[in-house]
C-alpha cells in the first residue's frame, strides 16, 4: 500500500520569494538584454553590428578612461580606508562604535543630494572646476563606506593571539603587518575592492554632475544610447560592461585562492 | 652543600649531552644518504646542474653538522669555542653562571588598578621544567606573558640569560611560546608555519660562509642574482631539514603541506609545538597548551612534551591550573595564588610538605584544621594532643593542619586503635577506594579508604605523626608599614593611631607595625573607631570568628572575635594604644630576606 506524500517544509523553501524575484528582475532583464545586443533594431534577425561601434578608437578610450577611473577610485577608498580601519579597531570597543557610524552615516543620505553638496562644496565655493579631478573626489567620497566596512569587519575580528605568535617568533611590526595581518585581511580587501570597483566601473550620475563634458565614461555612453531609444545598441554595451566586470571578478578571486593554503604546490614525490 | 648539588646537575646535563650528540649524528649520517640518494636521482635527470647539486650536497653535511654544534652551544649558554675551554677551568664559575637562565626581581603588574603580580621575585634554573600553577586569575599567564614579552612590568626586573630583558620586544628575546588556542597562522599550511620562524631569521653563519666562498668563483653580469639564488636555495634546504626534524620530534611525519583547519586539536597543538622548538629557544613557554584537549589526548601530550623537553635539554616553563598535570610533569611547581607565590619545590614535596593552608588546599584533596602547638612535636587539635613530626614553633602558637584523606585510618567503634570518634555522614565508592564523610567534634574529614564504613555507624580515626602536616599560619599577626606622625601617635592605612611606646621615635621615622588578630575591636558604627572598612570575609573556626577586613587604603586586616558580622558591613576599627607593636623599619634588610627565599 502507497502512501500519501504529504508535502514537507523545508529550509530551502525559504529561499523561494528571493528566488522568484531573482528571476523576474535580474534573470530576465539580462536574457532580454543578450537578446537586443544580438538582433537588428528593424528586422529582429540575429546581427552583430550593434558591436559595430568597439571598431572605433574613441569608445576605447571612454572605456579605458572608465576603468581608470574606477581603478583610480578603489586604490585611493583602499589606502585611506585600510589605515582607517586599523587605527579604528585599535580604539576601546565602546567608542569604537560611534566612529564607525561616523564613517557610514552619509550612506543614509541619498547619493545624488552627497554628490551636488560636493559640487556644492568644491566647485561652487572652493572654486575647483568640474572635470576628471571633481569626479574622481566625488566617487572617492561616495564609494568610501563600501570599502571601508569589509575591512575593518575582517580586521576587528582578528584574533590578537596571531600577532603575538608573529612577534614571539622574531618578526617585528613591520613583518607581522606584511607576512601575517595584511595576508589574513585579503578577503576584506577583496570584497571591499569589489563593492567599489563595479559600481565605480558603471556609474554615470557621478560623472554626470561633477564631471566635464570633454570626455565620457562607459556608463554615460550607455545611459546616451538607452536615451535615444536605440536599445539594442545600448544592449550590446551592457553586455560588453558586463563581460568585463565578471573578468575582474575572476581576477580578484583568483587573488582570494593565493593566500588559500590549499594552492599550495606540493613538490612532486615529497612528503613532508 | 649547594655547590656540590649544583656540580651534580651541570655533570647530569652533559651526559645526557653527549648521548643526545650521538643520536643526532646517527639522524645526520641518515638524512645525508637520503640526500645523497635524491641527488644522485637528480644527477640522472638533469646532468647540467650537476655542478650545484654537488656543493649543495657539501652544504649540506656542513649544515647537519651546524646544527649539532648549534644545540650544544644552547646548552651551554651559547658561548663560543673559546670561553667554553676557558669555563671548563673554571668549572665552579661554571656550574655559578648555568644556574638560573630566568630571574625576576620584584616584578609588579598592575592592569586598571588591580595588581595580578605583587612584587614577585624567582629565578627559574636552566634545563628544568617549571610549572607556574594556580587559580585562574592567580597571575600566572600574565607573568608567562612577561617573560615572553607581551607585558610589561609597572616595576620590577626580569633577565633572561643574565641579561635584562624587562623593556625589550618579545621578538628580540632568545623565548618562544606555545599559546594557549595555538594562534597557528590560518593563511598558511603545516609546513610553512613551522618555517615562519626561520625564514625571519638571516642565514646560519656557516651558510653565510658558503655563499661568500659561491660568490668569489662567480663572475659575470649576472652574478649578483645567481649569488642570490644560490644563498635562497641553501637557506631554503637548511629550512627544510629543520622543520623535517621539528616535525619528527611532534610526531607529524608527513603532516607538511597540510591545511591547518584540517588538522585535529591535538594536531594542531603538535604543530605549535613544532613552530616553537624550531626556533631553538633557550626556553620555552608553553601557556595552558593542553586546555583544549580532551582527557585522553592530554594524558598523551604530556607524555610527548616530557619526552620533547629530555630530547632538546631546554628549559620549559609550563602554565596550568591542572594541579594533576603540574604533578606529573615538573621538575619544580611554583604555586601562585593572588599574584604571590605560595610555595616552590618539587612535586613531591609539595605535596607531601605543602607551605600552608592556601597549597595544601590546591593540590590535592586535604582536611585543613586549625590548632596549638603544644611544644616540639606535640600538636592540639580538635581537643586532644597528637604526636606530629614538625618542631621550631613558638610555644602555644596557632597554626594550619593539612591531612590528607588517605593519610586518616578507620577503625570500628570498639577498637583500641584511633584517637577520635566520629559518625559516617556518606561513603562513596570511587573505583580502588571508599571516599567518607565522618564528622567529629563538629569537623567533617573527608577520608579516603580501602576499607567501607556504613553510612550512621560510628568509627574511630587514626592519625599516624607523618600524616599530620603543621604549617605557620598564612598570617599570624597584621603587619603594615607605618610612619609616626609625633612619638606617640603613627599613621598607617590612612588613620593616625595613639600608641604607647618605650622606644624613641621621631616623626617621620618609617616603622613596622604589628597588631594580634585578637587586639583589634570592630564597631558597630564607623566613626567610633580610628578608619572605617568594609568585611570581606567571616570564616567560624569553632570557638571564634575570623573576620578579614578591608580598608579604603587597599589593605587587608584579620581579626579574631566573638561577635557576628556579615560580609560587606561597614566598620569603624579601634586599637588600643598597648596593643600596637613598633619597630623600625628599614628597606635593605627587607629586601635581602626576599631574596633568601
Amino acid at each position: 500500500m502507497k502512501t500519501k506524500h504529504k508535502y514537507k517544509f523545508q529550509k530551502s523553501h525559504f529561499a523561494f520569494p528571493y528566488t522568484a524575484i531573482s528571476i523576474v528582475f535580474v534573470i530576465v532583464p539580462l536574457l532580454i538584454l543578450i537578446y537586443y545586443a544580438f538582433t537588428d533594431r528593424y528586422t529582429g534577425g540575429f546581427t552583430l553590428n550593434n558591436f559595430s561601434m568597439f571598431g572605433e578608437g574613441s569608445l576605447w578610450i571612454t572605456l579605458g578612461i572608465s576603468f581608470l577611473m574606477a581603478f583610480l577610485t578603489t586604490l585611493i577608498c583602499l589606502v585611506l580606508a585600510y589605515p582607517l580601519a586599523m587605527a579604528l579597531c585599535k580604539i576601546n570597543v565602546n567608542r569604537r562604535f560611534i566612529l564607525v557610524m561616523i564613517f557610514v552615516l552619509p550612506m543614509w543620505i541619498n547619493s545624488l543630494l552627497r554628490i551636488y553638496s560636493v559640487k556644492l562644496l568644491f566647485n561652487d565655493f572652493l572654486g575647483l572646476e568640474t572635470g576628471f579631478l571633481l569626479s574622481l573626489i566625488g566617487m572617492v567620497y561616495d564609494f568610501f563606506p563600501f570599502m571601508l566596512l569589509p575591512i575593518y569587519t575582517i580586521l576587528s575580528q582578528m584574533n590578537n593571539s596571531y600577532f603575538e605568535a608573529s612577534t614571539d617568533l622574531g618578526a617585528n611590526t613591520f613583518k607581522t603587518f606584511t607576512k601575517v595581518k595584511l595576508p589574513l585581511s585579503v578577503p576584506g580587501i577583496v570584497s571591499g575592492v569589489l563593492m567599489v570597483f563595479m559600481p565605480a566601473v558603471s556609474t554615470f550620475a557621478i560623472n554626470d554632475i561633477l564631471g566635464s563634458s570633454q570626455y565620457w565614461l562607459f556608463g554615460n555612453e550607455i545611459y546616451f544610447w538607452f536615451q535615444k531609444g536605440l536599445y539594442n545598441i545600448g544592449s550590446a554595451f551592457a553586455f560588453v560592461m558586463l563581460v568585463l566586470i565578471l573578468i575582474s571578478v575572476a581576477i580578484s578571486s583568483a587573488l582570494n585562492k593565493i593566500v588559500d593554503p590549499r594552492s599550495n604546490k606540493v613538490k612532486k614525490g615529497e612528503a613532508l | 652543600m649547594a655547590e656540590t648539588k649544583v656540580k651534580k646537575q651541570t655533570a647530569k646535563t652533559n651526559s645526557s649531552k653527549t648521548k643526545k650528540e650521538k643520536t643526532q649524528s646517527i639522524d645526520t649520517q641518515n638524512t645525508t644518504n637520503k640526500q645523497i640518494n635524491k641527488t644522485e636521482n637528480k644527477n640522472k635527470e638533469v646532468k647540467t646542474k650537476d655542478n650545484l647539486n654537488s656543493k649543495l650536497l657539501e652544504n649540506n653535511k656542513i649544515t647537519t653538522n651546524v646544527n649539532e654544534t648549534k644545540t650544544s652551544e644552547i646548552n651551554s649558554n651559547n658561548e663560543t669555542m673559546v670561553s667554553k675551554q676557558m669555563e671548563s677551568s673554571l668549572p665552579q664559575e661554571k656550574a655559578k653562571k648555568l644556574d638560573s637562565i630566568i630571574k625576576i626581581k620584584n616584578v609588579t603588574k598592575v592592569f586598571d588598578g588591580v595588581t595580578v603580580i605583587d612584587d614577585l621575585t624567582l629565578s627559574i634554573k636552566r634545563g628544568k621544567f617549571v610549572t607556574l600553577l594556580g587559580a585562574s586569575g592567580c597571575g600566572k599567564t600574565t607573568l608567562l606573558r612577561m617573560i615572553a614579552g607581551f607585558e610589561t612590568a609597572t616595576s620590577g626586573e626580569i633577565f633572561i640569560e643574565d641579561q635584562e630583558v624587562t623593556d625589550i620586544p618579545p621578538y628580540k628575546r632568545p623565548v618562544n611560546t606555545v599559546f594557549q588556542k595555538y594562534a597557528l597562522f590560518p593563511h598558511l599550511n603545516v609546513y610553512k608555519n613551522i618555517a615562519f620562524g626561520l625564514k625571519l631569521k638571516g642565514l646560519p653563519e656557516s651558510l653565510q660562509k658558503q655563499v661568500e666562498e659561491f660568490s668569489q668563483n662567480e663572475k659575470g653580469i649576472f652574478k649578483f642574482f645567481k649569488v642570490k639564488h644560490y644563498a635562497r636555495k641553501l637557506k631554503n634546504n637548511f629550512i627544510l631539514e629543520k622543520v623535517k626534524k621539528a616535525l619528527k620530534m611532534v610526531n607529524l611525519e608527513g603532516y607538511g603541506y597540510r591545511n591547518i583547519n584540517t588538522l585535529s586539536g591535538g594536531q594542531q597543538q603538535r604543530v605549535a609545538i613544532a613552530r616553537a622548538i624550531v626556533c631553538e629557544p633557550k626556553v620555552l613557554l608553553l601557556d595552558e597548551p593542553l586546555g583544549a584537549l580532551d582527557l585522553k589526548m592530554r594524558k598523551e601530550m604530556q607524555i610527548e612534551l616530557m619526552g620533547i623537553h629530555k630530547n632538546l635539554g631546554i628549559t620549559f616553563v609550563y602554565v596550568t591550573h591542572d594541579q594533576e598535570e603540574a604533578l606529573t610533569m615538573s621538575d619544580e611547581i611554583v604555586v601562585l595564588n593572588d599574584g604571590v607565590i605560595q610555595q616552590i619545590g618539587t612535586p613531591k614535596k609539595i605535596y607531601d610538605e605543602p607551605a600552608n593552608a592556601f597549597v595544601a588546599d590546591f593540590i590535592g584533596q586535604s582536611n585543613i584544621l586549625t590548632g596549638t602547638m603544644v611544644k616540639d612535636f606535640t600538636l592540639k587539635f580538635l581537643g586532644t594532643t597528637f604526636e606530629c613530626l614538625d618542631k621550631g614553633f613558638e610555644k602555644n602558637e596557632p597554626v594550619d593542619i593539612v591531612i590528607r584523606p588517605e593519610d586518616i585510618d578507620v577503625y570500628k567503634e570498639d577498637s583500641k586503635n584511633g584517637q577520635l570518634e566520629g559518625v559516617v555522614l556518606s561513603s562513596c565508592f570511587k573505583g580502588t577506594f571508599f571516599q567518607m564523610e565522618i564528622e567529629t567534634q563538629g569537623y567533617q574529614f573527608t577520608v579516603q579508604s580501602t576499607v567501607e564504613a556504613k553510612q550512621g555507624t560510628k568509627v574511630r580515626l587514626g592519625f599516624t605523626p607523618n600524616g599530620i602536616h603543621v604549617m605557620k599560619k598564612l598570617r599570624s599577626i597584621n603587619e603594615f608599614i607605618g610612619r609616626m606622625t609625633s612619638p606617640t601617635t603613627v599613621e598607617f592605612c590612612g588613620g593616625e593611631w595613639e600608641v604607647e611606646t618605650t622606644e624613641n621615635f621621631e616623626k617621620g621615622d618609617a616603622v613596622k607595625v604589628r597588631i594580634g588578630f585578637r587586639d583589634i575591636e570592630l564597631m558597630d558604627d564607623e566613626n567610633d573607631g580610628v578608619i572605617g572598612a568594609n568585611v570581606t570575609q567571616s570564616l567560624y573556626k569553632g570557638e571564634y570568628n575570623q573576620v578579614q577586613i578591608y580598608t579604603d587604603t587597599d589593605e587587608d586586616f584579620y581579626v579574631v572575635t566573638t561577635d557576628d558580622w556579615d560580609m560587606n558591613d561597614r566598620v569603624g576599627v579601634k586599637i588600643k594604644p598597648n596593643a600596637i607593636q613598633l619597630e623600625k623599619f628599614i628597606e635593605a634588610e627587607e629586601e635581602t630576606k626576599e631574596d633568601e627565599n
